[in-house]
């Protein structure tokens, strides 16, 4: 169903589901939504299955014309969502009609939003996922961005029956100063000193920040003596913390399958979205926990989700 | 040549949902064989919570579900199937001939190529389309070969600003590797020729020609037949 005209696309616009897994052997990256949970949770709202399909938005959001009836969920970065000019909330469900208007601002708090729509944003799948990866112009709209002229689609999906918010206790705020809890290694044996001094600097996020990675800024954290800086090119996962030569730390996010740097430690999954909430300025800090402590929070956030998904289909 | 493979696979924790598995320090055709047995192994019988495997070089990454598994299990599995590895079949290599038109706009660093190593072009033409060379992993971009066993005569470093844009089917060296950019992508390696032939065909249910453990070999050709092959692909 024709769903939205893009008026105007938005400084970084794309649709996005929960990733294209089994691919990256031969070269193509996860991709996907950066921020799971703001996804998840902004599908749940609208009824959709929590990986279904959603535009994300990077730090200025799009100009859309209603054309078909839906629901709508905005969740992540705070854009000054409005419809038909009047100010609305992130984390509800909200009916749109056709002839509305829905425009977004620059970003007040956060960095990418999401949208999800009832029946989920549709768009051909390609290899197992609409997932758009710009890098290798697959998936979303041709692989691109939204433009002007674009037409989304939705697919089909029951519209609600009552409006639904998330309760308060599970909105994230997005401060300029993040914690990320992270696990040493696959390379934490390259390092002695620096691997003290990861976990006690603090760090800036420069304008070199993107889905692939996020460059950062701050005291250069030193190889050990007599290792090599790089090692023979190996995977990479999203999280990887990687230290090229210079000293100053790439955080590797879903669009990247294999490098050749060592990666001192690895941010835990359920700490990837504040990642993808930062932007250029905040500060970055690195906390070191166990492999077992970090499985342990990552049973505690599925738990998190699953209460989530219960509360609002209870609300039906 | 003594072998650099492992006696026993060296493991490393990658996050919360990866395990690392290296089964040795080199790029080395034995220590890579034995990543694309375990990976066949696994791909054979994907052990529970396991969600994709990739294989590189001389390692193994495990992406799996912490709610299913965990790299003590893993372990476990991944050393019992070792044991198995010579009731593993590889397939045999397949060799791809890949046709490149070497040197003017095509491989705007050849002629640095050739004076760095005080060879004319015709001769790193010759060289550089001479072996069969293994394709030890795909990855960086959808298709892209790392291939070893360039001729040490071409070993070339990296270029020291890398190019923002390396258009679509460039053959490059850097150092002792060589490898085709099936898409436009940044990159800082010594571009040397480029082929007409589409590499990544994302709309096919198999979009590659080739995979890891496969051969390429290159096939010089002239301008012309670049245009006549560039227009007989599908764009």
């Amino acid at each position: 169903m024709d769903t939205f005209l893009v008026i105007t696309p938005g400084s970084f616009t794309t649709v996005q589901d929960k990733g294209r897994y089994g691919y990256q052997h031969v070269g193509i990256p996860v991709s996907g939504v950066l921020d799971s949970f703001a996804c998840r949770a902004a599908n749940l709202l609208v009824g959709n299955f929590e990986g279904s399909a959603v535009l994300e938005t990077t730090i200025a959001g799009p100009q859309l014309a209603v054309l078909k009836e839906t629901d709508i969920a905005l969740t992540g970065a705070e854009m000054e969502a409005k419809l038909n000019y009047k100010p609305i909330e992130n984390w509800k469900t909200i009916r749109v009609m056709p002839g509305d208007v829905l425009t977004f601002q620059q970003v007040k708090s956060g960095c990418r939003g999401y949208m999800a729509v009832s029946g989920g944003i549709e768009v051909p799948e390609v290899m197992g996922s609409m997932s758009t990866y710009v890098g290798g112009k697959i998936g979303g709209y041709d692989g691109r961005p939204l433009k002007k002229g674009d037409i989304v689609r939705r697919g089909d999906g029951p519209l609600l029956d009552t409006p639904r918010h998330l309760p308060k206790k599970w909105i994230p705020r997005y401060p300029d100063k993040i914690i990320l809890r992270t696990v040493a290694g696959p390379q934490d044996d390259h390092f002695d000193e620096g691997l003290a001094k990861l976990f006690q600097s603090e760090f800036l996020v420069t304008p070199k920040a993107d889905r692939m990675g996020y460059r950062l800024q701050g005291t250069p954290i030193e190889h050990r003596e007599n290792v090599p800086k790089s090692i023979i090119s190996e995977p990479t996962m999203p999280g990887g913390i990687q230290i090229p030569a210079d000293g100053q730390p790439i955080i590797l996010l879903v669009e990247q399958t294999v490098g050749g740097y060592t990666k001192i430690a690895t941010v835990i999954s359920s700490d990837i979205p504040k990642i993808a909430q930062a932007t250029p300025g905040d500060r970055v800090c690195f906390e070191k926990i166990d492999l077992d402590t970090a499985h342990q929070l990552y049973r505690e956030q599925q738990q998190k989700l699953e209460e989530l998904a219960a509360h609002l289909s209870a609300g039906k | 040549m003594e072998s650099s493979i492992f006696e026993k696979a060296n493991f490393r924790i990658a996050g919360d949902c990866g395990l690392l598995v290296e089964y040795g320090d080199a790029i080395d055709p034995a220590v890579n064989q034995k990543v694309r047995s375990m990976a066949m192994a696994l791909q054979n019988n994907m052990p529970g919570g396991v969600i994709e495997i990739i294989p590189t070089y001389r390692s193994i990454l495990i992406y799996y579900d912490p709610l299913v598994t965990n790299p003590l299990i893993l372990k476990e599995t991944l050393t019992d199937l070792e044991g198995c590895l010579s009731e593993i079949e590889i397939l045999p290599p397949k060799v791809v001939e890949i046709p490149v038109c070497y040197g003017e706009e095509f491989g705007p660093d050849i002629e640095h190529v050739a004076q760095i190593h005080h060879l004319t072009p015709q001769e790193v033409i010759q060289l550089h389309s001479e072996p069969e060379y293994l394709i030890y992993m795909v990855g960086f971009t959808p298709g892209f070969p790392f291939l070893g066993g360039l001729p040490e005569v071409l070993h070339t470093p990296r270029l020291k600003t890398p190019r923002t844009r390396v258009p679509k089917g460039s053959v490059g060296i850097a150092n002792g590797q060589t490898g085709i950019y099936p898409i436009a992508s940044p990159g800082g390696w010594q571009l040397i020729g480029r082929t007409p032939k589409r590499l990544f065909a994302p709309e096919l249910a198999n979009p590659f020609l080739y995979q890891a453990g496969d051969c390429i070999r290159f096939k010089p050709i002239s301008p012309g037949d670049y245009q006549r092959l560039s227009d007989m692909e599908v764009k």
